[in-house]
């Protein structure tokens, strides 16, 4: 069937917006993806993380968010976590930790 | 939505704008998979010089994000030995086999993984050539070349260190070893000089930490030697007053550390200073450091005649297009530290942006990388230094956030710990074991 223009022009737009969309979501998921692998140095690839690291993979993100906000405003001490936390924006963090809340925890 | 956001001088990122309404919870729903599909057809080949911290990370998350990327990384020698831990080797306290990995976790991946020696690079026609004669072609190049020595700076040093009267032990495995013979050869009451370069050079606490692992062994084994620290800058270069503090509580009678006493040669082992001669029972002399030999053959070094100058947002070379640098060899952001965890990281902002260039896409505006470094100052006492880096699009570079990072309240020995797991993390990252 063929849509007369009054219809394919609104067609158009929402696909354009759902690509856009799905662009975008794909976008803000690389740079989690990106943004965490910062912290695979000390918390393991993926946040499956070894020896006496706290392990980050399957930490649902609110949980990883409030940590890492007691850490930044001293709530919780720490021998280090209390000064990187400071290096990154809350929109970081979330991202960061809508990453992790995603991994596989590493099989014990 | 805040437009003034200062790591966004250009105004929000679109994908920032559209995120916003989105659940962030629901993000990890997509999966990122889709987009590199095993088994596709290739989208590139990229060669990596250089198996250390650096190269190796580079090639591990290349094949982890960009999936059917070619890999192929090119190594001299057969085993990754680590420059940090290798202290503690040096002091008695662990084996050389505690910090020595394989690379067959990233052949098992799918990295090919080569044994050999890189002697040319060919940037025109985008090939590498080895040592024996061979070729490997790529779309992209990622050299992490390490350091070398300027042994012009130490008259007598290269023959010294050729003919192994003296170490440096600044690149683990063999050098390593070497010291720690030497150490365990030398008299009770004997001394051990340690001189360190002018900064820039590779970790800036390393020597600091070596000076208290032969010091915590001789106060075991050799409690009348000493440790004579020559120091070309002048002051601790990293973590000071935790350091002076270690000197002094641990080290009191042991350890002597002297500022601005820059050697200019070596014969025998006696260090020529300017105004006066120190003899030594053992001496080790770290050599001022430039980017490895490879990458000043390859045209890379053009800063300061010393270091490969990079585009901090895809680690790619300013002389070269195509290839990117990585780790010591580059010339730094400010306070960014020459260090193996910094290496790392250079290398998973390059895999994110040569995956996408392969692709054709955009690469990542706003990167960031951060450092951690533990120094061991007892066998079980560690501290820390540890900064942020965000990049800054008005002045193209990386810069520390204010108020973040910083050093450890005091040495303990809970840091002890981490600074084991630190190593046992980074070894697995990088090379996928």
């Amino acid at each position: 069937m063929k849509l007369s223009p009054r219809f394919r022009l609104p067609a158009l737009a929402a696909t354009l917006a759902g690509a856009l969309c799905a662009q975008g979501a794909l976008a803000n998921e690389m740079l989690g993806r990106n943004l965490a692998a910062t912290c695979a140095n000390c918390h393991g690839t993926n946040g499956q993380a070894r020896g006496d690291m706290k392990p980050l993979a399957g930490m649902p993100a609110d949980k990883l968010v409030a940590m890492v906000a007691d850490y930044r405003n001293g709530n919780q001490p720490a021998t280090i976590m209390h000064q990187i936390a400071k290096g990154y924006t809350e929109d970081q963090i979330r991202l960061i930790a809508a990453f992790f809340a995603a991994q596989k925890p590493a099989a014990k | 939505m805040n437009r003034q956001d200062p790591r966004f001088p250009n105004g929000l990122p679109r994908r920032r704008l559209l995120g916003a309404g989105l659940a962030l919870g629901g993000l990890g729903a997509l999966s990122l998979a889709g987009c590199a599909t095993p088994g596709g057809p290739s989208i590139g080949r990229v060669v990596v010089i250089g198996g250390g911290f650096g190269g190796s990370t580079a090639a591990r998350y290349l094949k982890m994000w960009g999936g059917n990327v070619d890999v192929t990384l090119v190594e001299r020698n057969p085993n990754f030995v680590s420059c940090p831990i290798s202290n503690l080797v040096v002091g008695g306290f662990r084996r050389i086999e505690d910090v020595t990995r394989g690379y067959q976790g990233l052949a098992a991946m799918g990295v090919k993984v080569v044994r050999g020696e890189v002697t040319a690079i060919d940037a025109a026609g985008k090939k590498v050539r080895l040592a024996g004669g061979g070729e490997i072609a790529y779309d992209r190049l990622v050299v992490s070349p390490g350091i070398g020595f300027m042994w012009e700076q130490v008259e007598g040093l290269q023959a010294a260190v050729a003919g192994g009267s003296i170490a440096h032990a600044w690149q683990a495995g063999e050098q390593t070893l070497l010291l720690r013979r030497q150490l365990e050869a030398m008299r009770d009451g004997g001394v051990y000089a340690l001189s360190i370069p002018r900064v820039p050079y590779r970790c800036p606490p390393g020597p600091y930490e070596r000076a208290c692992m032969v010091a915590a062994y001789f106060k075991q084994a050799k409690p009348r030697s000493k440790v004579l620290v020559l120091d070309a800058n002048a002051e601790i270069q990293s973590k000071k007053a935790l350091f002076e503090k270690a000197f002094k509580d641990h080290y009191g009678g042991i350890l002597e550390y002297r500022p601005n006493s820059e050697i200019k040669s070596v014969s025998g082992l006696t260090a020529k200073l300017e105004f006066e001669d120190v003899k030594a029972d053992v001496l080790n002399v770290v050599p001022p450091q430039r980017a490895g030999d490879l990458a000043r053959t390859s045209g890379l070094v053009n800063v300061n005649n010393r270091w490969a100058g990079v585009n901090w947002l895809t680690m790619e070379s300013t002389a070269a297009p195509g290839i990117h640098v990585l780790g010591d060899a580059t010339f730094p952001a400010p306070a960014m530290p020459k260090s193996g965890h910094m290496a790392n990281q250079h290398a998973k902002v390059a895999a994110a942006a040569i995956i996408q260039l392969l692709k054709g896409e955009a690469v990542n505006p706003t990167p960031v990388v951060m450092n951690t470094c533990y120094s061991f100052v007892t066998a079980r006492d560690v501290v820390h230094v540890a900064s942020v880096h965000q990049y800054d699009a008005a002045d193209k570079t990386f810069k520390t956030v204010p108020g973040s990072g910083g050093v450890s309240a005091a040495a303990n020995q809970i840091e002890g710990r981490y600074a084991l797991s630190w190593a046992d993390n980074i070894w697995a990252d990088m090379l996928a074991v």
